[in-house]
C-alpha cells in the first residue's frame, strides 16, 4: 500500500470516495451551513484549510507513536493536537489578518469536531500514505467537501423559490437531496480502474 | 451542530489548578486505556492469528498448519515472535504429516471503489495458484462481490498457471483477466460480465504481486520444507 | 454551574427515547447514523457502542463537574471522552473481528459525535451522577433505536435478509442501492417525512378538537 499516485489519491478523494457524499464525514456543516451558497464557501475552504493543518499534525504525532510504539494513544492524541492545532491557527489569524478572520473564524471552532477531520487523519493513517500523499489527500478531502457543501447550497436555494408540500419543510428534503446527490457520485467509482 | 466553544472571560481561576486538573485528568485517561491494551491484546493478537490462518487454510487446500517467512531481497527469513517482519511476508502452509503444501501471499489492487485487498495460495507442485480470498474490498454489493461469491470467477483459481519462465526471472505467463467466456489458456483468468473491473483488479493483484515474489521464492522452496515434522506455531500479531 | 436540582423524574430518561430524539429530532452524530447502518446488526453494536461511551464519560464527568476549571472544559471532556472511545475500540477488537472490520474507523469516530460532546456539556456538567446516567441511558437507547430503525430498513431492502437471516428466498431481488451511501441518506429523509407528517395530523387533530369544544 502507500503506492498510489499522487493524482490518483486526489481524484479518489474528490470524486469516487467523497467525504460527505459516499463516507458519510462531515454531515453536520453539510445539512446545517447549506442553506446558503454565500455561507457555505467560507465553511468550505475554512474545512480544509482545517483539513491541510490537521494532516500535517496526525502524520507527525503518527511518527512520534510509531517510535515510542504507543499506537493505543493515537486516537487521544490526534484529537488534542489537532483541537490544539486550530486553536493555535485561530489565534495566529485573529491577530495578523484579521479579515481573513472575520470569514473564516467563526467557522474553525465548530470544524474541529467535525467527523472529517479526524476521519481524514484515521484514513490517512490507516493507507500508510507518506507525506507528499497526505497533503495530497487532504487537499482532495477538501476540494470534495467545498464541491459537495456547494453543490447543496445551489440546489437548497433554488428550492426556497418552490412550493412544495408542507411536511417536507425540514431537514428531510436535505436528506433525500443528499441521496440524489450520492447517487450521481456514484458514477464517479471506476475512475481508478 | 457542534458545540461552539463558549469563549466567555471568566474571572479566572489560577494556572495552577487547571493544570493540576489536566494532569490529573490525563494520567487517568492513560491509565484507563494501558490497562485495556493490556487486557485485550491477547485476546486482539489471538483473534487476528485466527483469522489469518483461516484464510491461509482456505487458499492452500490441505494445510493444517502454517509458519510465517518473510523475503527480503531475495532471501528467506523465518519470522519469530521476537523479530520484526522485514520485507513480504508469506504464509507457508503444511499438511498434517508436516508435508508442504503451498505458499500463500497477500495483494491488492485497485477495484471499483477502492483498493481490493486478497490473499492467494501458490502451490509449487503444480507451479500454479490454487485459491484466492478477498480479505477486504468496498465494491458495489451486488456487483462488484460476486468476486467472492461467483463460482465460475472461483473456479478460475483452483489452478492458475503461474508457471515461471527458463531463466527463473519472471513468470512465463503474465497472468490477465479475459473476457467473460473467452478463457482459453491455463494463466488467463475468465471475468464476471457486470464486474469486469473487479475482476480485474483481481488478475492485476495476484500478476503484480506473483510476479515480484515468485522468482524470489521459487529458489528457496527447499528453505520452506521443515527439518522435523513438528509444526510450530509462532504467535506473531499480523499486520 | 448553577444549583444541582436532584430530582429524577421519568421525564429525565424519556425525552431522549422521543421527544428529544438525538437522530430524528435533534440530527446530531449524523456521521455514524447512515454510515453504519447498512445492516442491523451492525447498527446495534454502533449503538450500544455509543450508549456506553456516553454513560461512562456522562459518570466520570459528572463525579468531577466541581472540579474542572470552566476553562479547560471542553478539553478535559474530550479527553475523557477519546478514552473511553479507545476502550470500547480494543473491546470489541477482541469480542469479534469481523464486527470490527465492518465498523471500520467509525468506531473511532464516536469520539466527535457531537451528540456525546453536546451531552457533556448540557447536561453531565450540571447534575448529579445518577441523573446524568438517567438521561444519559435515555438518549443512549433513542440513539440504538434510531440506528435500528434505519439499518433495519436497509437491510431488509437492500439485501434481503435481518440480522443475516435471509428473509424471503433465492427469488427475491435485493434493492442494493439501499445498502449504498445514496440509500442511507434516502432511509433517513424518508423516516423524517413520515414523523413530520404523524406531528402534523396530530396538530391538526389537535386544532380540531379544541375547534370543536369552542
Amino acid at each position: 500500500m502507500g503506492t498510489e499516485s499522487l493524482s490518483f489519491i486526489f481524484l479518489n478523494a474528490v470524486l469516487a470516495n467523497n467525504f460527505v457524499l459516499a463516507l458519510f464525514l462531515g454531515l453536520c456543516p453539510f445539512l446545517g451551513v447549506s442553506g446558503k451558497l454565500n455561507t457555505a464557501l467560507p465553511m468550505g475552504l475554512a474545512t480544509m484549510f482545517v483539513m491541510l493543518v490537521s494532516s500535517v499534525c496526525a502524520y507527525l504525532i503518527n511518527i512520534v507513536l510509531v517510535t515510542f510504539e504507543i499506537e493505543f494513544l493515537r486516537l487521544i492524541a490526534y484529537i488534542a493536537v489537532i483541537a490544539s492545532a486550530v486553536q493555535l491557527v485561530e489565534m495566529t489569524l485573529k491577530k495578523f489578518t484579521p479579515g481573513l478572520f472575520r470569514s473564516l473564524g467563526i467557522f474553525l471552532p465548530l470544524i474541529t469536531t467535525n467527523c472529517a477531520i479526524l476521519g481524514l487523519a484515521l484514513f490517512q493513517t490507516f493507507k500508510e500514505y507518506d507525506f507528499l500523499q497526505s497533503l495530497i489527500y487532504a487537499l482532495g478531502a477538501g476540494t470534495g467537501f467545498i464541491l459537495a457543501i456547494l453543490l447543496m447550497a445551489g440546489l437548497r436555494e433554488k428550492l426556497e423559490l418552490s412550493t412544495m408540500p408542507s411536511i417536507t419543510q425540514g431537514a428531510a428534503v436535505s436528506l433525500m437531496l443528499g441521496g440524489l446527490l450520492s447517487l450521481s457520485f456514484m458514477g464517479f467509482a471506476g475512475l481508478g480502474g | 451542530m457542534s458545540t461552539p466553544e463558549a469563549e466567555v472571560m471568566q474571572p479566572s481561576t489560577p494556572t495552577g489548578p487547571m493544570i493540576r486538573t489536566l494532569m490529573g485528568i490525563a494520567m487517568l485517561s492513560g491509565f484507563l486505556v494501558v490497562l485495556t491494551y493490556q487486557l485485550t491484546k491477547p485476546i486482539i493478537a489471538e483473534n487476528q492469528r485466527r483469522a489469518i490462518e483461516a484464510a491461509v487454510f482456505n487458499v492452500i487446500p490441505g494445510a493444517v498448519a502454517r509458519r510465517d517467512f518473510v523475503i527480503n531481497e531475495g532471501e528467506l527469513h523465518p519470522v519469530t515472535a521476537d523479530k520484526p517482519a522485514d520485507g513480504i511476508l508469506i504464509y507457508a502452509g503444511y499438511d498434517s504429516e508436516g508435508d508442504l503444501k503451498g505458499v500463500a501471499a497477500k495483494a491488492a489492487a485497485q477495484g471499483y471503489a477502492d483498493l481490493i485487498h486478497i490473499l492467494y495460495g501458490y502451490d509449487p507442485s503444480c507451479e500454479c495458484i490454487r485459491g484466492m480470498k478477498v480479505l477486504k474490498l468496498a465494491e458495489t454489493p451486488g456487483l462488484g462481490d460476486k468476486i467472492i461469491t461467483d463460482a465460475n470467477f472461483v473456479a478460475n483459481f483452483e489452478a492458475l498457471d503461474a508457471r515461471l519462465s527458463s531463466d527463473g526471472q519472471a513468470l512465463a505467463n503474465e497472468i490477465v483477466t479475459v473476457k467473460q467466456g473467452s478463457k482459453q489458456n491455463p494463466w488467463e483468468i475468465d471475468a464476471i460480465s457486470g464486474a469486469t473491473i473487479s475482476s480485474k483488479a483481481v488478475g492485476k493483484a495476484i500478476n503484480q504481486s506473483a510476479k515480484r515474489l515468485l522468482p524470489d521464492l521459487v529458489p528457496h522452496l527447499d528453505k520452506l520444507v521443515q527439518e522435523d515434522n513438528t509444526v510450530d506455531r509462532p504467535e506473531i500479531s499480523d499486520e | 454551574m448553577g444549583k444541582d436540582n436532584n430530582t429524577i423524574t421519568w421525564e429525565t430518561f424519556s425525552e431522549g427515547l422521543w421527544r428529544d430524539n438525538p437522530v430524528f429530532v435533534m440530527l446530531l452524530g449524523m456521521c455514524p447514523v447512515l454510515a453504519v447502518t447498512n445492516s442491523a446488526i451492525n447498527a446495534l453494536a454502533m449503538g450500544l457502542a455509543t450508549t456506553f461511551v456516553l454513560l461512562a464519560s456522562g459518570t466520570l464527568i459528572s463525579l468531577l463537574r466541581h472540579s474542572i476549571p470552566k476553562q479547560v472544559r471542553i478539553a478535559t471532556y474530550i479527553v475523557i471522552i477519546a478514552t473511553f472511545v479507545t476502550i470500547v475500540d480494543y473491546t470489541i477488537q477482541a469480542i469479534s473481528l469481523d464486527l470490527y472490520n465492518a465498523l471500520g474507523a467509525f468506531i473511532q469516530l464516536i469520539v466527535v459525535n457531537c451528540m456525546i460532546l453536546g451531552r457533556a456539556e448540557a447536561y453531565a456538567s450540571r447534575n448529579r451522577p445518577l441523573k446524568a446516567v438517567t438521561n444519559g441511558l435515555g438518549m443512549g437507547i433513542g440513539f440504538t433505536f434510531a440506528l435500528l430503525c434505519l439499518g433495519v430498513v436497509r437491510e431488509i431492502l437492500g439485501a434481503g435478509s435481518l440480522f443475516g437471516i435471509d428473509l424471503f428466498g433465492p427469488r427475491f431481488e435485493p434493492w442494493v442501492v439501499m445498502v449504498l451511501p445514496a440509500g442511507g441518506f434516502l432511509v433517513l429523509g424518508a423516516w423524517l417525512l413520515l414523523f413530520e407528517w404523524l406531528n402534523q395530523r396530530k396538530e391538526r387533530a389537535e386544532l380540531e378538537t379544541a375547534a370543536e369544544t369552542r
